[in-house]
């Protein structure tokens, strides 16, 4: 599974270059957003729920195309690729899903072996073998027969992550994947995004809310509201940042650019006390 | 009523109309979609053979079971009224006919789509929702190919099956009401049977029907499944939608295939 | 459930669906009887009146089957109708034999009831029935009894 070496020359291996996108034209969720992420890096992409984080995870994996602007991954413009195309691309990429969308009929060992029997032509034994390293690398070789029901969730996350990583991903992507998980089973997470990252010589990109976990594990941040990156930097200078969404959301504020009280009348209105 | 309410429903009910004829076409697209990418469905045939013990060896309990009873009711009725006439001994061309020409295949296709159009349905759209099939998409899989193609031609290679084991558990079921336990001749009973019963224009035909119905059950299916809304609400509306739809499909194809086959062309 | 239980189910399946099919076909349908291998030659006979004859009805001689009609015409000269019939090269008639279109019980479908002659010589591929006998138009014969039943009438009167 040797990767192909122009590949190998990119500095950055995703580029988003003023990329507007929105599901129907009236309502757009990404307003001209910009930022790259360099090759070896682990990367972070913040902000609150519906700031269109994760739609730009499915533009960098292809599944939408921008309305305006491009999105160059591994070399090529996601607009330019046709199916084909776009499945080779994906070839080199691995995806964790939220809470892992492992493939339920199937057994763990069948979960980690699915890319390799679907891509490769290798024979049985080595495929055993690689799903065997591949389980190894998230701790969880002796659960290979379990099935994906009898996984806690933590279990079920790792497990995803030795599929995506199945194929020695170049690029891997993260949709929120410290999510409703224990301090335990988050330590293992963080430990293993790092651990990946570095022995395939890939590049991680991280989205996520939680902030003070993230923060610990990336190189690079990018933080966005409402469709934009507002703000950018390493891991200490947003901590330091004096942004004010950024401040909130760090610090974990309940008041600040982003108020308590979702918009509403009156409150002397709604309970009929004003005298008209 | 006001002009404005009036012109309002109208326009709900031009936008029902458009939306189901859209639908109608974003379905055949799926479907010719899933027919050139049957490829993989084909070459590993592994896969096809398990949806066709998903859909057809799990669904035999319901149909044989339920071949027994309406066979048994067929006779059941059928002497009551062919005695008053003392024509009880056509009796058994009276159960092949019905069951090889009409219920065989209706039936049995109302059954299949109850039990495995729905299962199919349900299966794919919790697929959706649980992300597994972006997950395939991501892995650069075609889901069509790889999910729903399989259990496409699972669904229409067990459906001409269980239509015949239908009619013979039923002729059978027939044959235990009218000859044993009534007591019509069982010479009588399979002879004039043989006689009535014509393997191009009836066997034939009731096999035709129901690999059309298999095809249009495992279609809406199939379709109901994938479009799917990825919330638990949405698949059970989907899963709804697809016994209900391919009921109505059933019927309304019946009577097409019936007129098509059973009165045109009578006799020069 | 492991593979080659699958594997072994659903051939069991198949299996009983095809054994289904067969059964249909043997002991419910006519398969077994008259249809597609047997091979036959054609003769032709004219009728005044074919009533309700079909295609494909049956051509029967002391009541066993032995053929089918394949075809039905109108001959636009001699204003009859003509019928083509295969018969089963098993069965062999004489060159005189007539052919009835008579019918199934009192309201039942028709077909070509064939009575053997006694010529020496047999029919061959495209031989033509010199003897025949039209259907029992039921009109007529109603006309018929409603004729008798006035000429009796009259009789006595006079």
């Amino acid at each position: 599974m040797q990767q192909p070496p122009d590949a190998a020359q990119q500095k950055h291996i995703v580029e988003i270059r003023n990329v507007s996108f929105g599901y129907d034209a009236a309502r757009p969720v990404l307003r001209d957003v910009t930022l790259s992420i360099p090759r070896g890096a682990v990367v972070g992409i913040m902000g609150q729920s519906g700031c269109g984080k994760t739609t730009l995870l499915r533009i960098i994996m292809g599944a939408y195309l921008p309305t305006s602007g491009t999105a160059r991954v591994l070399g090529r413009s996601t607009a330019e690729l046709d199916r084909a195309g776009l499945y080779a691309m994906r070839r080199k990429m691995g995806m964790l899903f939220q809470f892992g969308a492992l493939f339920t009929d199937m057994t763990v060992f069948q979960n980690v072996a699915f890319p390799l029997r679907e891509h490769t032509s290798l024979p049985h034994d080595l495929i055993h073998d690689l799903v065997m390293l591949k389980l190894h690398a998230v701790g969880l070789r002796g659960a290979s027969r379990l099935m994906p029901t009898a996984l806690s969730g933590g279990m079920a996350r790792r497990v995803a992550l030795a599929r995506s990583i199945a194929l020695d991903p170049q690029l891997m992507l993260y949709d929120e994947p410290f999510t409703g998980l224990d301090p335990i089973s988050f330590g293992v997470i963080v430990r293993l995004i790092r651990e990946l990252n570095d022995s395939l010589g890939a590049t991680s990109l991280i989205v996520t809310h939680d902030v003070q976990e993230a923060l610990g594990v990336v190189d690079y941040v990018y933080f966005m509201a409402a469709g934009r990156v507002i703000a950018q930097g390493t891991p200490d200078q947003i901590r330091a940042s004096d942004e004010p969404f950024v401040n909130q959301f760090v610090n974990g504020k309940s008041e600040g650019p982003v108020p308590f009280h979702y918009p509403a009348p009156e409150y002397d209105t709604d309970l009929e006390l004003a005298a008209s | 009523m006001p002009i404005a309410a009036l012109r309002a429903r109208l326009e709900r009910l031009g936008g029902t109309v458009t939306s189901h004829v859209w639908r109608l076409g974003f379905a055949s697209r799926f479907l010719f979609y899933l027919v050139v990418h049957s490829g993989t469905a084909l070459r590993r045939f592994r896969l096809t053979i398990a949806e066709v013990y998903f859909a057809g060896v799990l669904s035999l309990v319901i149909i044989l079971v339920s071949g027994l009873f309406v066979g048994m009711v067929l006779a059941l009725q059928g002497y009551e009224t062919l005695q008053r006439f003392g024509a009880s001994e056509s009796l058994g061309v009276l159960v092949a006919l019905s069951l090889v020409r009409e219920l065989g295949p209706v039936v049995a296709g109302l059954l299949f789509a109850s039990r495995a159009g729905s299962a199919i349905t349900a299966e794919i759209g919790l697929m959706k929702a649980t992300e597994q099939i972006s997950a395939m998409e991501m892995m650069a899989v075609d889901p069509i190919a790889r999910v729903v193609a399989p259990r496409f031609w699972g669904g229409v290679l067990s459906m001409p099956l269980l239509a015949a084991l239908f009619s013979a558990m039923g002729i059978f079921g027939g044959y235990l009401i009218g000859v044993q336990l009534i007591g019509v001749d069982a010479g009588a009973f399979w002879s004039q049977m043989q006689a009535a019963v014509d393997w191009n224009k009836d066997i034939l035909n009731g096999v035709i029907k129901s690999v059309v119905f298999g095809v249009a059950v495992t279609w809406i299916a199939v379709f109901e499944g994938y479009d799917a809304t990825p919330t638990a609400e949405g698949v059970s509306r989907a899963t709804t939608r697809t016994v209900v739809t391919s009921s109505l499909a059933i019927l309304a194809l019946d009577f097409i295939l019936t007129a098509l086959m059973f009165t045109g062309g009578n006799g020069k | 459930m492991n593979r080659s239980t699958i594997d072994l189910w659903v051939g069991i399946f198949v299996a009983a669906g095809f054994a289904g099919l067969l059964f249909l076909a043997l002991k419910v349908g006519n398969l077994a009887s008259f249809s597609l291998t047997q091979t036959y030659y054609q003769v032709q006979a004219k009728f005044g009146n074919i009533g309700g004859l079909k295609v494909r009805a049956p051509v029967k001689s002391a009541g066993v089957l032995v053929g089918r009609v394949a075809d039905i015409r109108f001959d636009n000269e001699s204003y009859e109708a003509i019928v083509t019939m295969n018969i089963d090269t098993a069965y062999q008639f004489p060159r005189d034999t007539a052919a009835k279109i008579l019918t199934s019980g009192i309201l039942g479908e028709q077909y070509v009831g064939l009575e053997a002659g006694g010529d020496g010589v047999m029919l061959k591929n495209g031989d033509r029935l010199r003897l025949t006998q039209s259907a029992v138009v039921l009109e007529n014969l109603i006309s018929q009894f409603l004729f008798n039943k006035a000429a009796e009438g009259k009789e006595p009167a006079k």
